[in-house]
């Protein structure tokens, strides 16, 4: 644009270029009073506003950060408790196992200790009363025969030496009897 | 096209001065009028609104301290960090957020109706703005480098010394004549452009159906009308915009005041 032909066109007193003093001075000092206000109170006020939110939210991080590291830091000595429940859980039933296999044999030995043990005593009492009945048997064999002798040769033999000597004789024969049929 | 027929007079510049409110202030030529009323409205609206919206943060904020801290950190962040650099940025965050509101408010002002004035289509208060940005970051530079800043400034590096004669006066034209010119201008054109075009197509609207005779000029007012409105969305987005590149500039001003020797 030409300025020249445009400020012509504005007529006379009305160049647009021509300031008025008064109003560079009205917006001058209006606008250090603005930029006096601006530097004392807005400004600052801003400022202090962001650095707080600055602060509230770093501070807000820092705190989760912490919470973050607490709770990995449960999480590892919950695992490592985990883990050593788990190897603990692992020995005991080891122990266990073999506690009870060593309950076990030691049952089945005191089982065939103790089987043992009875047939030996039965056996001893089998023994002891076969012995008792052959001792019975021997002293009621001879006087039953000796009865029965009497009865059938009567008085022939009242001679107490004879008839012993019989008896003794009897026995002697019964008793080579029975060894000879036990050697069988 | 109007003009032709005698009856319309097109709006001009001055029509965007309104007269003094004052009158008997006129003979001092202050001109105190809706334009520096609404410089004042807006200091006040933008410190009643961070201030308000601040009072009490919230680390979880409500609606207007949201909006008010995603206006705070568009200019923080968007701005300053981005074009400063992270680690000179902190101390013009408030001039950057004090630039940027201060011109977005005004410029919107031109969209409000009643006000519908943009206060930057006024020389006197874009030529004071560029002045106080001008004025900084020639500071800056000096604080940070010393009078060697104006070599630094002047002298580009890696160019043969033959071209010298050349670029140096280009420099200092480009860098301490022109900058502070077109920053102010390019906001009071672009706001009195798009200002000249909501007076114009008013009053234009006004003339085709109330003074023009017969239903097409009628029929082509409310045309226009309808077209100013799609114009006013388009003033919108040039306003904020104007506003963003204001700031952005005096951001990059600033930054190569304090990196001129890093070039």
């Amino acid at each position: 644009m030409n300025s020249t032909d445009f400020i012509l066109a504005a007529g006379e007193g009305a160049n647009p270029l021509l300031p008025n003093p008064w109003e560079i001075l009205v917006t001058g000092v209006g606008f250090a009073v603005l930029l006096f206000i601006v530097i004392k109170v807005i400004a600052p006020k801003f400022e202090q506003a962001y650095e707080d939110r600055v602060t509230a939210i770093e501070g807000g991080l820092e705190k989760a950060e912490a919470a973050q590291k607490e709770a990995e830091e449960t999480l590892a000595q919950y695992k490592a408790q985990l883990l050593e429940a788990r190897t603990e859980a692992n020995r005991i039933r080891e122990e266990a196992r073999s506690e009870g296999a060593q309950i076990l044999a030691d049952l089945k030995t005191k089982a065939t200790d103790e089987a043992t043990r009875i047939a030996e005593q039965a056996q001893r009492q089998i023994e002891a009363e076969r012995t008792s009945a052959l001792a019975s048997l021997r002293t009621d064999v001879g006087s039953l025969a000796t009865e029965l002798a009497s009865k059938i040769v009567d008085e022939a033999l009242a001679d107490d030496a004879r008839s012993q000597r019989v008896v003794d004789q009897f026995l002697a024969d019964l008793e080579n009897q029975q060894n000879a049929g036990a050697s069988n | 096209m109007a003009s032709s027929e005698g009856g319309f007079i097109p709006p001009t510049v001055s029509d965007a001065h309104l007269p003094d409110i004052f009158p008997w202030f006129a003979e001092y030529g202050t001109g105190v009028g809706k334009q520096m009323i609404m410089i004042v409205l807006s200091i006040i609206l933008i410190t009643w609104f961070f201030t308000a919206a601040i009072k009490n943060p919230k680390l979880v904020p409500g609606k207007m301290q949201y909006l008010a801290e995603s206006g705070y950190a568009f200019v923080r962040n968007g701005i300053g960090r981005d074009i400063i650099g992270e680690k000179n940025f902190r101390p013009w965050v408030p001039l950057l957020f004090a630039t940027f509101f201060f011109v977005l408010l005004n410029n919107l002002f031109g969209a409000i109706p009643f006000l519908q004035l943009p206060s930057f289509s006024h020389a006197g208060s874009a030529y004071a703005m560029a002045i106080i940005i001008y004025g900084t970051w020639i500071g800056v530079g000096l604080k940070n480098h010393g009078l060697r800043y104006f070599k630094l400034a002047v002298v580009p590096s890696g160019v043969p010394g033959w071209i010298m004669p050349l670029m140096i006066p280009l420099e200092i034209i480009s860098n301490f004549i022109v900058r502070p010119l077109t920053h102010s201008l390019r906001l009071m054109a672009t706001m009195l452009a798009g200002h000249i075009i909501v007076m114009l197509a008013a009053s234009g609207a006004r003339y085709l159906i109330t003074v023009q005779e017969g239903l097409a000029y009628s029929g082509l007012g409310v045309g226009v009308i309808i077209g100013s409105v799609a114009m006013y969305f388009l003033e919108l987005l040039i306003m904020a915009l104007q506003a963003f590149v204001f700031a952005l500039l005096t951001a990059i001003y600033i930054q190569g005041a304090i990196d001129a020797d890093a070039h």
